[in-house]
């Protein structure tokens, strides 16, 4: 099992959600969260005194899958994710030990 | 002149004052946080825009000795003799300058209510130039032909007391030609708008409904049984307005709404707005009632219709104003005001009623026409809508280079010591295909 990670724009988490939910993915947990990359912030501007703020709004998704599924849940994000701009975001995945479903205390790929 | 009447007029114009800060948070609470801060800009901006151009223009315009029924001359230019002796045929007991006060509350308001309709998308340049335009071009001569001696309608024997047609049936209109003009928000019809903090709509709410008692009593020009009459007949239509509301989203929803109440309450006062100084105590509930359940069918006409009137305009104010003016064509009572007219229901047969629909159509032909073209010509020259980009991001952003919420202290002043980035600070302005979110 792996956990897939992704960070994008927040106006196109709607769109990254329809697309997993095409693919038949059934949950993903997501987070607001504040970042930069390559792409840099913004000014703003109080009583003329001028500030560069760097860290711009993002959401962080997080969905564990089954080994096999990876590939296409990455296709998913980058498809619902993508502007073809700076500032898109990020994918990355790492390998999980235990999944278990607290309700039925099933473990592994049965608790996906 | 008299001291009471000219106290009272004074506080009054003070209280609608009021009404405009308080419909900026009505307006910004029911948007998106990344749009609070331009949404409140369009009102409380109107309150140094239009005050300024009141003196120097649109009062005259308005009120100036007429010319043709269709406006007023150019005597009150810059308030030229607009001083502590009272207007005759203005405001008989109060300082004709107080008078000219009071009125100008109401022409900053009235362009503040338009702002509502294309809420999340506007230049704020583009909404200055229209503003500046269509307050002299639409809302001076309106005023003239509906309030000011010799103007048409006011001839007529039409009766708007305190601005159903020239408050809000001209700022509903004019919204609905905005929207036309301007188009439809980036994923209206899909995504969800979501209104990020209603508890500052009904704050909003709170302000306007109190400080309708100056727009409407006040209205009376003076501390007298008119004033008490209609000061009761507003909180009349206001109650009367969230019930019905209420009424209509139990019906609908099966649940009663919070955002449903305070928009009945402002429905039920912009319907009560024309008659409330001639009416009494029931047929204010009557018309605070029907307003309140019209606007709430009205609202869910721009998802049927298709066309985005953000924070419903066209269902409120364009709507309630109708409801109101035609009604008082029903209850208007002489007996409430000598200077009014018997309605179809007080004995007074369809007379007043056909006066009260020549009122609204002239105000609908008029301000559409007018306002569509003003719009146009602000889209065609300086331009009227944001960037795609720019809508992303949000107008505050955008358009003012704030955030409306920091709940961080990340970030660095540009040419500050701490400031080490070694990029280039982005411009303000957001050009096309660059994408800051």
């Amino acid at each position: 099992m792996k956990i897939v990670v992704a960070v994008i724009k927040p106006f196109k988490l709607e769109d990254v959600k329809e697309s997993l939910d095409g693919i038949g993915i059934q949950g993903m947990t997501v987070t607001d969260v504040r970042g930069f990359g390559r792409q840099k912030g913004h000014t703003e501007v109080y009583r003329g005194a001028e500030y560069q703020v760097d860290f711009s709004p993002k959401v962080r998704l997080e969905i564990v899958v089954d080994d096999d599924r990876v590939d296409e849940v990455i296709k998913a994000i980058e498809t619902g994710a993508s502007t073809q701009s700076i500032g898109d975001g990020k994918i990355w995945v790492i390998p999980v030990e235990q999944v278990i479903r607290i309700r039925t205390d099933e473990r592994g790929p049965d608790a996906l | 002149m008299d001291t009471g009447d000219t106290a009272f007029v004074l506080v009054a114009s003070a209280m609608v004052m009021f009404m405009t800060p308080g419909l900026a948070l009505f307006y910004g609470g029911m948007v998106r946080s990344k749009n609070v801060l331009g949404t409140i800009m369009q009102s409380i901006f109107a309150l140094g825009l239009v005050s300024v151009l009141w003196v120097l223009i649109g009062y005259t315009l308005a009120f100036g000795p007429d010319v043709g029924g269709l406006i007023g001359n150019l005597d009150f230019l810059g308030f030229k003799d607009v001083g502590a002796v009272p207007n005759e045929a203005l405001a008989a007991t109060i300082p004709h300058v107080s008078f000219a006060t009071f009125q100008m509350m109401f022409a900053i308001i009235t362009p503040a209510l338009i702002t509502g309709a294309f809420a999340e998308r506007m230049k704020f340049s583009g909404y200055v130039v229209f503003t500046t335009l269509w307050l002299i071009v639409v809302y001076s001569p309106l005023a003239h032909w509906v309030w000011a001696p010799g103007g048409w309608i006011r001839e007529l024997g039409a009766l708007d007391f305190a601005g159903g047609t020239v408050v809000h049936i001209n700022a509903g209109v004019a919204a609905l030609a905005a929207v036309l003009v301007v188009g439809k928000r980036k994923g209206f019809g899909q995504q969800a708008f979501i209104p990020h903090n209603l508890t500052m709509t009904v704050l909003g709410t709170g302000i306007l409904w109190f400080g309708w008692f100056g727009f409407n009593a006040g209205s009376a020009l003076g501390a007298n049984g008119l004033a008490a009459s209609a000061f009761l007949a507003t909180n009349l239509g206001a109650a009367a307005g969230a019930c019905g509301w209420a009424l209509m989203d139990l019906r609908k929803e099966g649940r009663s709404t919070t955002l449903g109440v305070a928009s009945g309450a402002v429905a039920g006062l912009v319907a009560i707005t024309p008659a409330a100084g001639f009416v009494t105590p029931l047929p204010a509930i009557a018309i605070g009632l029907i307003g309140g359940v019209v606007c709430a069918w009205a609202v869910g006409l721009k998802f049927r219709l298709g066309y985005d009137d953000s924070l419903d305009v066209v269902g409120v104010h364009l709507m309630g104003g109708i409801v109101g003016a035609l009604l008082t064509g029903v209850f208007a009572d002489l007996a409430v005001n000598g200077a009014g007219a018997d309605g179809l229901l007080t004995g007074g047969g369809l007379a007043l009623l056909g006066k009260q629909f020549i009122a609204v159509g002239a105000t609908l032909a008029f301000s559409f026409v007018v306002s569509y073209a003003l719009l146009k010509l602000v889209d065609a020259t300086i331009g009227l809508r944001v960037t795609p980009e720019e809508e992303i991001v949000g107008i505050d952003l955008s358009q003012h280079s704030e955030a409306g919420y920091s709940f961080s202290e990340s970030g660095s002043l540009v040419g500050g010591t701490l400031h080490k980035t070694e990029a280039a600070p982005i411009p303000v302005a957001i050009k096309e295909g660059s994408d800051i979110r």
